[in-house]
């Protein structure tokens, strides 16, 4: 019982990470239908922004609470700048090509960043201080689940519900779903699209971005090729949530790292990916446009 | 037009068949990996360039092949060459299982899936599956491959075994192209709706397209192995399939030529940027931007299929 909570807290803090991961793929791809392989390595680079701030002096003089704001603050503006220069530069004069074409622009990308983060930063991984958050543990019920862990979780769902709100009830983000749903309606609705898709560009890197810094609290260190880990589990939670839906990509994520968590713990931990890839394979089986996708009439 | 494209063909020909003995033992070393990627582009360019099935988990099935290949011949002797037919049989049928189920997916789920068999086929080598494949450190003590008694052991060898089966291949994949299945098969990458609603079984093709594009890849994983005598699994990575994706699109979906062309750029760049020293993949990652912005449909595309009127066979197709 003991191990079965702590794997599946730790499974739930994990989710969020993926959640708000998933959240960047599923953005754009419900605008644009174009999956964003660069995305994971946006990811990466928030996490080693967020380092840089973390041990510079820039945030050393302000207090616990006014450092962090801060901190969050410029690591999510700064990523949601390179989101929409990428999207600039790689993306958009490919709007009207195959989208096949985009795909292979998009992988490019991301052995660009991942590269440039390399260069950057060197190959060795890095290790982000260990006295940020103060070591405790807080009980309930019975159990010790550390600090950090409920933080985190804390934070992505906090962040989760500020855009699902901001997508729901807000003008903007009416205009977004509107636009995910048929973009030429949504253009002759008034709506300018190309906005739409800066903002998709600003939001979803800036999640992953945030997401960055969660990993590097969560667990200490980062190196330069988890985009691609954590990317790929990522575009998996979209995609078992359904591509293109915000809540299920949620969903997906929180869902995957239980999944992901409990393999490990119960089944093996060798397997522990193999594990998640197969539960993937498994639900499209039986709904093949994920939990919460819908039917798409094909065109006829 | 007829006479130059045999022109530049026999050029292009005759170019490969001399350049050997103008080249040092690196290079055609070089050549000889460009060939072993041209062989998986053009067997991946049947799934994604004519039957339009997003895949970028090829690796999968040039595992299955190389490792079929090593544990065959490491462990009962049996000569490289003669286990082809075999790589491509369990590759084949490795793919059949796996698609069987999922070939019905929309485009961007059944990317996913096929990411998600190579991430499975990896780990599951990694961690010495059934105790016969050797783990991390992969197998090793492969033998040579010997073809009518002589042993092909150099790299110049090689470059004749490696780029006499790509020239086959060319061969073969352009009679296919032209076959009953590839007139099928373009028909449901231009249309699947009107594919299905003229009779055409669009999930029989596509599957057809699948498995053969799979074997084909299965026995360019056995020359593999043969030509480096071990493998391990970190040859078989999620990198290796957006490789032979990117060589596919970047030369031009469904185009032999383009695909060959796409082969040559894709793995000889990096040895071009060498020169750059560690910025070398970050120029490659550059590079694979500006070449798809400025050639969209990619380098050489296939072009539209034409039929001359008065050539058809009379009496069908009518209207």
């Amino acid at each position: 019982m003991e191990l079965f909570a702590q794997q599946f807290t730790n499974g739930l803090a994990v989710g969020g990470i993926y959640a708000l991961i998933a959240l960047g793929y599923t953005m754009v791809y419900g605008v644009l239908k174009l999956i964003n392989f660069a995305h994971g390595d946006l990811f990466t680079l928030g996490a080693y922004l967020g380092l840089t701030l973390v041990t510079s002096w820039l945030l050393s003089g302000l207090g616990p609470l006014w450092g962090t704001v801060l901190l969050v603050v410029m690591v999510m503006g700064m990523i949601a700048a390179v989101g929409v220069l990428l999207d600039r530069v790689a993306y958009r004069p490919l709007r009207e090509s195959p989208r096949l074409s985009a795909v292979v622009s998009a992988l490019g990308a991301s052995i660009f960043l991942q590269n440039a983060v390399m260069l950057i930063y060197g190959a060795r991984q890095q290790v982000y201080p260990p006295n940020i958050l103060p070591k405790l543990a807080l009980s309930f019920l019975g159990l010790q689940i550390p600090l950090v862990r409920i933080i985190v979780l804390c934070a992505s769902l906090a962040m989760m519900g500020i855009l699902y709100f901001f997508v729901q009830k807000t003008r903007i983000g009416t205009a977004i779903r509107a636009a995910a749903i048929d973009q030429g309606a949504a253009r002759l609705m008034g709506i300018d699209v190309n906005r739409i898709i800066l903002m998709v560009f600003m939001i979803g890197p800036a999640m992953g971005g945030a997401a960055g810094l969660l990993v590097g609290l969560y667990y200490g260190q980062i190196n330069f090729t988890m985009g691609w880990t954590y990317g790929l589990k990522a575009f998996t939670a979209a995609i078992l949530g359904g591509i293109g839906n915000i809540p299920g990509a949620m969903m997906g994520g929180l869902l995957l790292g239980v999944i992901e968590s409990l393999g490990a713990a119960y089944i093996s931990l060798a397997y522990k990916d193999a594990i998640t890839f197969l539960v993937l394979i498994m639900i499209l089986i039986f709904r093949p446009t994920g939990l919460l996708g819908e039917r798409v009439a094909e065109k006829v | 037009m007829k006479n130059r494209r045999t022109v530049v063909f026999a050029g292009c020909v005759a170019v490969l068949g001399l350049a050997p003995l103008f080249l040092d033992a690196y290079w055609t070393d070089v050549l000889n990996n460009i060939g072993i990627y041209a062989i998986l582009a053009l067997s991946l360019n049947l799934i994604v360039g004519h039957a339009g099935l997003f895949n970028l988990g090829h690796a999968a099935f040039y595992a299955v092949g190389a490792y079929t290949a090593a544990i065959l011949n490491t462990t009962y002797h049996i000569p490289v060459l003669s286990l082809l037919p075999v790589c491509g049989f369990t590759a084949g049928l490795f793919a059949l299982v796996v698609a069987r189920p999922i070939i019905r997916l929309r485009g961007d789920y059944l990317c996913i899936v096929t990411i998600g068999v190579g991430e499975i086929v990896r780990i599951a080598l990694i961690n010495n599956l059934f105790g016969i494949t050797g783990g991390a450190n992969g197998i090793f003590g492969i033998s040579r491959p010997s073809l009518f008694g002589c042993v092909i052991r150099s790299p110049k060898q090689f470059y004749y075994f490696i780029w006499i089966f790509v020239g086959v291949t060319v061969i073969l994949f352009h009679l296919l192209e032209y076959s009953r299945v590839g007139r099928a098969l373009n028909y449901l990458r231009e249309d699947e709706v009107a594919a299905e609603g003229s009779g055409i079984n669009t999930a029989h093709y596509k599957l057809t397209a699948f498995v053969l594009g799979a074997a084909w890849a299965g026995m360019a994983g056995n020359i593999y192995a043969a030509k480096m005598s071990i493998i391990s699994p970190e040859s078989f990575t999620f990198w290796e399939s957006v490789l032979i994706f990117a060589i596919v699109i970047l030369g031009g979906s469904g185009s032999i030529p383009g695909v060959l062309l796409g082969a040559f750029l894709v793995i000889g760049l990096p040895e071009v940027f060498r020169q750059f020293g560690s910025a070398r993949m970050l120029m490659f990652g550059a590079a694979m931007i500006v070449m798809m912005i400025f050639r969209p449909q990619g380098l050489l595309p296939a072009r539209r299929r034409a039929y001359r009127l008065d050539r058809l066979p009379s009496g069908r197709g009518g209207a």
